[in-house]
């Protein structure tokens, strides 16, 4: 059922590898032996129906929550055979934006952006983190926002701190978790436009978890869909959705006729 | 019948079974979550600006309630006294007995209480929105760690304030206590506290200061733990608010009553 990957340079280096990858919630079986690699550079896509366990995968990534069965490698690691130091190192690699931005709502914007960089580096002097701040800030737009509070921005404002906060620890590999969820289009179109920036200025390799078609084909070098806790099908936008596949087609459907 | 009988009494032992262990794995969790406490919180990095913050909203946003309660405690409690030591003709006893009562339990107790209402349930709803909002999965995840940041900077803060706000508690009734009898005696401000402060004895000053540290300690805990360790969504704020002043306020009782007996052994009662 997988499409050969054509377009992706196999001799990439991954640097994400997951293998056999399988995860219940009692009863329920979110996914059943998944495979899915990250290529370093790439932005790949996941699409899936709500509740596919498309943001659980992710979630395992980071070691937020821990496989059942299988292998999840971060650059070499296995994510859930290493010690809480090494994990901790290793989630400096990458950043993790929420669907909710989950920004932390007593803090103002500059103290969100803070908070990781001067608890993860020490030994930075005010003026550096204050530069470091400026610097991501503006990257996303936001200068203007430094000393509002979350609660006075409006949600894509909050999407781009979030990703603001991330990309302040400087992180190899970004995981957004449904970036465009609940935005206009005009917005979804800006925030797109952020994730392909990311992946150009900070040659980040990343994992875009979403439903939205035009932010897949915007945003995506390869696009993978989660059907029935599987990766069904793998490949460009086009390999992928040039289907007459009954599974695959209501999404594209959905997406560009209605 | 019988076997209907039977059955019933297999699902109660079932069902007791259950609660029990689920008891013993909840004492279990909390007593991880404690020995956590101890590991993460006296070791570097310190976050002090997050303690200061803490013990201010802790303390300083108490003050009012705190101040209300202890002057009318003391007030009341020397007014409803009177008539009883008068009959003996030992209302000279008064400051004294309101002194006593206040330092070794109402101002503990009171402010235990009444931090377990207000400070506790203010934790446990924080913490659990934190929660259900991903706040403290997005501080895991930049590789900073969420126990110290929110739970050992708010049990220290809440360590350190409680027993501040007891003596506190204890100076506010007896300035109420010295309102009514000055009303009532004409007794003078020197009298008043000279008459009171000669019962009052070291013991009674580290007990007090013992009780509050552990209320404080327990106060907090519970409120973290609960929060913490809320389930998704906005029910489970409210139950982790709830279950922080119920459980918190149980707690208290229950070592105030374990330490009257502890302190009674010093005393040669």
């Amino acid at each position: 059922m997988v499409q050969p990957l054509e377009n992706i340079n196999k001799s990439a280096e991954k640097v994400i590898e997951i293998k056999g990858l399988s995860k219940s919630f009692g009863s329920i079986h979110v996914l059943r032996k998944v495979h899915l690699d990250l290529y370093r550079g790439e932005n790949l896509v996941v699409l899936g129906r709500s509740g596919t366990g498309k943001s659980v995968l992710i979630k395992i990534i980071v070691g937020l929550l821990m496989p059942d069965s299988g292998e999840v490698l971060v650059n070499g690691q296995y994510v859930d055979k290493i010690s809480y130091q090494e994990l901790l190192d290793l989630r400096l690699k990458v950043g993790f934006s929420f669907q909710n931005s989950a920004l932390y709502d007593s803090m103002t914007v500059r103290e969100n952006l803070e908070f990781p960089l001067v608890r993860n580096q020490r030994n930075l002097s005010k003026k550096e983190v204050d530069l470091a701040v400026e610097e991501v800030l503006d990257a996303v737009g936001l200068l203007q926002t430094m000393n509002q509070m979350p609660s006075e921005l409006s949600g894509g404002q909050r999407k781009r701190v979030g990703i603001a906060r991330t990309l302040i620890l400087r992180p190899e590999i970004m995981l957004y978790d449904e970036p465009t969820a609940g935005l206009d289009p005009i917005t979804c179109l800006d925030i797109n436009s952020l994730i392909n920036e990311v992946q150009e200025r900070y040659r980040t390799s990343s994992i875009v978890i979403t439903h939205d078609l035009t932010c897949a084909k915007q945003v995506g070098n390869r696009v993978a869909i989660l059907l029935n806790g599987k990766f069904e099908r793998q490949g460009t936008f086009d390999e992928v959705f040039l289907t007459k596949d009954e599974e695959v087609k209501p999404f594209y459907d959905y997406n560009f006729i209605q | 019948m019988k076997n209907n009988n039977e059955s019933l009494v297999a699902v109660k032992t079932a069902e007791f079974t259950g609660w029990f262990t689920n008891v013993f794995l909840t004492l279990y969790d909390v007593g991880l979550f404690i020995i956590r406490f101890f590991r993460e919180g006296f070791l570097p990095p310190y976050e002090i600006k997050e303690l200061i913050r803490q013990c201010y909203n802790i303390g300083y946003r108490s003050l009012l309630l705190i101040s209300t309660t202890g002057l009318i405690t003391g007030l009341v409690f020397t007014k409803q006294s009177r008539p009883s030591l008068s009959e003996f003709g030992a209302t000279s006893w008064l400051p004294s007995l309101v002194a006593i009562a206040l330092l070794r339990t109402l101002a503990p107790l009171l402010t235990g209480l009444i931090a377990a209402g207000k400070v506790g349930s203010s934790i446990g709803a924080e913490l659990g929105s934190m929660r259900v909002t991903e706040q403290i999965d997005a501080m895991e995840v930049s590789a900073c760690n969420p126990f110290k940041f929110l739970v050992t900077t708010r049990v220290i803060a809440s360590s350190i304030t409680i027993p501040i706000l007891t003596f506190y508690t204890a100076l506010m009734g007896m300035a109420g206590a010295f309102l009514n009898v000055n009303l009532s005696e004409g007794t003078s401000y020197t009298e008043f506290f000279q008459s009171a402060l000669e019962q009052i004895t070291f013991l009674d000053i580290t007990a007090s200061t013992i009780k509050s540290i552990i209320f404080g300690f327990t106060i907090g805990i519970v409120g973290c733990y609960q929060g913490y360790n809320s389930s998704k969504g906005t029910e489970g704020v409210g139950k982790a608010a709830n279950s922080a002043v119920v459980i918190g306020m149980f707690l208290i009782f229950l070592e105030e009553v374990i330490s009257v007996q502890f302190f009674a052994i010093f005393r040669g009662i």
